[in-house]
């Protein structure tokens, strides 16, 4: 079409344009040549001399490394050790052994005989650790196995499995939400939980405990915002993050108000399922079981495996588009060495129960949670009870503080300490709390244990009340 | 590393060693006693002796004008430009096919039950792991179905739709395992830890369900502390069941955002979140490179805070023992002069050197012979050398204590599992020699010789590899996508 500009019509081209055309080009020639010829400003930044900057340098003093350590008295560096096999009691090396009410053990699975032959079969075959990560052939056949069994037991399609309970949920939330999204969470979230939310750099929303209302008003704050601007909404991720039961309060959320708000206002729903694993739910299925709510409209479900699985690490489950985003993106994941393989298998064999018997084992602990939480509240004024009826974990606060959270730990301290010799095993629910997002009041954490016997219950009703006594009036 | 190709004709093991193009090493391990080992001599290409204390150069700054046997600052060899555009070629030849395909048809993976949603993923790292990680994903996150010894059992793989998904053939191939970190060949399914583990598993079960602060600690775990202080030679040392947790977790604790941070370039995930989430202000440095550490703390101490311009509180320089990917061992007495000069603290992560360097397996401070007091963070984990899992931190009684206080990790997580601690003693015992009789100097002799022998037979077959000459990571650089897979 056009032909070839040869240079000598380009000249021609020149020399007939009008004088104003050129003048405009030399005068935009010229900008250029004065841009690249003008000279710099010259810095603001005050150079110092070598003096000054040596100077600088030795007088800095540094603070040292532990600026306050903690006394030798502190109760941190005195933790009680247990002697023997941890299980429904505990030896505490005070002579007799004391009935459990403070580890994480609700389903009492650990002392089972056919869990730890799992164990020495899968270690009789693999030893213990697994010597490297998942990308490295870190993946046993039994890690395969267990993600498996736990997609089919949820009744989702995948799972992924960590090595340590804590880092499933450090890791499973900034792999999806980055900076930018949006983060709705409760305000008793566990500390794992608020790991992972500071993790993702999101802008994280607390709403009150358990408070649909507060959590409405907030979305819908947001969504006249996102009116406004409907480009940045639409590319503005918006996720809910709550537990099933929180380990902080023993209250349970209220999930189906909770699905018709991620419904209606388009969130993404993530729930912590560790307390309730294998212990809620007429097919023990969870929360999703207990309130009869398809796993379509929850994106996925994270729990660890240190409570009732009797193991050790954590997984999260869900669909296939969700999960599989975890095995390039979930830090705890791809950077750590997975889970030694007889742990899980430990975890396989606790599954196969939870499948056979799991209906029946959570009836019984149900009713045990009721008795003991009916024997909680009659105790004595001083204390109160905090939790669901079928929670398995519970909170004995003081009735009235006394103003300084210091002086109330001490005190529910002291009733530990008095417990222990008339037979419990108790422990103080421990925070850090400069660290917490929303610190909870200082309280004694009871787990309880489906083995425990009427009369033992009766006993702890008793035990309590005479350590009350002791120490309160 | 392909798993299970046909080695070419052995090359005489004298021949490599005799060959003049590389170093003569002439440190024979003999047993090390600890009345301070024996002296012997290395000889250098350039014909000049020095003197050696158990087999291995000390820094020599005494004697600076000799070079040090310990190559620190290797600048890594290039490859070919041939072989550097084609590499670049193929990465652009993906992407292209990429976005063609893209442009076409929608992400072929939809998300059910949720029309209407921001999409969960948006961006290049989704469009990079569809494209092109899922051509080659063949290479990772392989099946294994034995112990991860020195021979190792794959499970075959096929893909029936290229990569979307992966299936098991069923069938079983016995490899060599060159893959997994199992330096010193701990993970083992029988002898003295299997059967301390089992042993552990029946009397302590395997779960404590608590936290260390609540009803998690038990006998076993104060016995492991005192057997890694006594291992390391510090004041006090403090265990977690996790060694990524251990890093995210304990940096929070000890840092806050008036404290300054040089942290190597090539630091490990956990390093980096943990850096991320205490909040301090992190500078990074050229990987290994004391004089770019030094340049930027100068800088930042003299300047202060960047906002405020006050004074930092404390400034911390955080380096690796060996780093994973690149093979490289950090440099260390450097770094010791540095922080002493500056008053700065230093902060090791001896998660693949703890047990596969130096002569007691104590790690880089052990392979430099520097001062335990030294180094005022020592933090290590035990999954590789010693078929375990779990980290530790040690140091002074002081930063222990206030660890064992505030550690996220003592509070919230639970303990370490008992036949994991029992691994870790009965195999931190044979490495110091209290148990085994002789088995774990063995072991760590062994582990040097074939670091050695292999890294130079790797060479010699003409492939290009990084890093240290002692450290038994090996990073064999293959270049092309299409050669990997």
């Amino acid at each position: 079409m056009s032909s070839q500009w040869n240079v000598y019509e380009s000249f021609q081209a020149l020399l007939q344009a009008g004088p104003y055309h050129l003048a405009l080009e030399g005068v935009l020639v010229m900008c250029i040549i004065w841009l690249f010829t003008a000279k710099k400003q010259p810095s603001k930044l005050i150079r110092l001399t070598k003096k000054e900057e040596e100077e600088l340098i030795a007088e800095w003093m540094p603070e040292p490394l532990v600026p306050n350590p903690p006394k030798e008295d502190h109760p941190a560096l005195h933790t009680r050790t247990i002697y023997g096999k941890p299980g429904r009691y505990l030896d505490l090396g005070t002579g007799e052994k004391l009935l459990n009410l403070g580890t994480h053990s609700y389903l009492n699975l650990g002392e089972r005989p056919e869990v730890e032959e799992a164990a020495l079969e899968c270690l009789h075959k693999y030893g213990v650790g697994s010597c490297g990560p998942r990308g490295f052939y870190g993946t046993t056949e039994v890690h395969l196995k267990l993600e498996d069994r736990l997609a089919v037991f949820f009744n989702c399609e995948k799972a992924v499995l960590y090595s340590y309970g804590f880092s499933t949920s450090a890791s499973a939330i900034p792999a999806y939400s980055k900076s930018g999204d949006v983060i709705y969470a409760d305000e008793m979230v566990n500390f794992a939980l608020q790991r992972g939310l500071q993790a993702s750099r999101s802008r994280i929303v607390y709403f009150r405990h358990n408070d649909v209302e507060h959590l409405r008003e907030l979305l819908e704050e947001q969504s006249r915002l996102d009116k406004k601007d409907p480009k940045k909404a639409n590319a503005t991720r918006k996720f809910m993050v709550v537990e099933s039961i929180y380990i902080n309060t023993g209250m349970m959320c209220p999930l189906p108000e909770l699905v018709k708000l991620r419904q209606k206002y388009k969130l993404r729903l993530f729930i912590d399922e560790s307390v309730t694993f294998g212990t809620l739910g007429p097919n023990c299925r969870g929360i999703t079981d207990h309130y009869n709510i398809p796993m379509k409209e929850v994106d996925m479900i994270m729990a660890n495996l240190e409570s009732s699985a009797a193991s050790s690490g954590g997984f999260c489950v869900g669909t296939e588009f969700v999960i599989e985003h975890q095995r390039l993106s979930g830090l705890g994941y791809c950077f750590s060495a997975s889970l030694p393989p007889m742990l899980a298998a430990a975890s396989i064999k606790v599954l196969d129960i939870l499948e056979s018997e799991g209906c029946e084992l959570v009836v019984v602990l149900q009713d045990k949670c009721r008795q003991i939480q009916e024997v909680l509240s009659k105790l004595s004024s001083k204390l109160e009870v905090s939790g669901e009826d079928i929670s398995p974990v519970k909170h004995l606060r003081l009735r009235e503080s006394t103003g300084d959270r210091e002086a109330d730990e001490n005190i529910l301290r002291k009733i530990v300490e008095k417990a222990e010799s008339h037979g419990l095993a108790l422990t103080l629910a421990s925070y850090l709390w400069e660290k917490e997002a929303s610190p909870p009041l200082p309280s004694i954490r009871i787990t309880v244990n489906k083995d425990l016997t009427t009369e033992e219950i009766q006993k702890v009703g008793e035990a309590i009340q005479k350590a009350v006594m002791e120490v309160m009036e | 590393m392909v798993a299970h190709t046909e080695l070419p004709a052995q090359v005489p093991h004298e021949k490599i060693l005799n060959n003049k193009h590389f170093e003569r090493c002439n440190n024979e391990k003999t047993p090390v006693n600890s009345a301070g080992g024996t002296k012997g001599k290395v000889h250098h290409q350039n014909g000049t002796t020095i003197s050696t204390q158990n087999g291995y150069a000390s820094p020599g700054y005494e004697n600076s004008n000799v070079p040090n046997k310990k190559k620190i600052h290797q600048k890594e060899e290039e490859c070919s430009i041939f072989v550097a555009f084609f590499t670049f070629l193929s990465y652009g030849v993906l992407l292209l096919v990429g976005h063609i395909k893209e442009f076409f048809s929608r992400a072929t993976t939809k998300e059910k039950n949720r029309e209407g949603y921001v999409p969960l993923y948006i961006g290049f790292e989704s469009f990079y792991t569809r494209n092109v990680y899922r051509r080659i994903q063949d290479c990772w996150n392989r099946t294994i179905c034995s112990v991860p010894g020195a021979e190792i059992d794959l499970m075959e793989r096929y893909t029936p739709d290229y990569g979307w998904t992966m299936k098991l053939t069923g069938k079983i191939i016995k490899c060599i395992n060159a893959g997994s970190y199992n330096y010193l060949g701990f993970a083992e399914n029988k002898g003295p830890c299997h059967d301390a583990a089992e042993h552990t598993t029946k009397e302590v079960g395997i779960t404590t369900s608590s936290p260390r602060m609540e009803l998690g600690t038990l006998e076993i775990h104060r016995e492991l502390e005192q057997l890694v202080i006594e291992f390391l030679g510090v004041e006090d040392a403090i265990t977690f069941g996790m060694g990524f947790a251990t890093n995210v977790l304990n940096l929070p604790s000890l840092l806050d955002p008036s404290c300054l941070v040089l942290s190597d370039e090539f630091n490990h995930a956990s390093l980096i979140l943990g850096l991320r989430l205490s909040g301090a202000t992190v500078k990074v440095f050229r990987h290994n490179n004391s004089e770019d550490l030094e340049k930027k703390l100068r800088e930042a101490l003299i300047c202060g805070h960047p906002r405020t311009h006050r004074p930092w509180k404390k400034a911390i320089i955080v380096v690796e023992g060996i780093y994973s990917m690149e093979g490289s061992i950090c440099d260390l007495p450097n770094f010791v002069r540095i922080k002493k000069k500056y008053k700065t603290y230093l902060y090791v992560d001896e998660a693949h050197s703890i047990g596969a360097l130096g002569p007691n397996g104590g790690g880089v401070v052990d392979y430099y012979g520097v001062d335990p007091k030294e180094v005022d963070i020592q933090m290590g984990t035990f999954t590789k050398s010693f078929g375990a899992a779990g980290g530790y931190i040690a140091g002074s009684k002081d930063l222990i204590n206030h660890l064992r206080v505030t550690s996220h990790a003592q509070i919230y997580a639970s303990s370490m599992s008992p036949p994991v601690a029992q691994q870790i003693i009965t195999s931190m015992s044979i490495i110091m020699g209290k148990k085994g009789s002789g088995e774990g100097e063995r072991r760590l002799n062994q582990l040097a010789r074939n670091t050695k022998y292999f890294r130079r037979r790797v060479k010699y077959m003409g492939f290009i590899v990084y890093g240290n000459e002692d450290s038994p990571v090996v990073p064999v650089i293959l270049y092309l996508p299409a050669v990997t897979a």
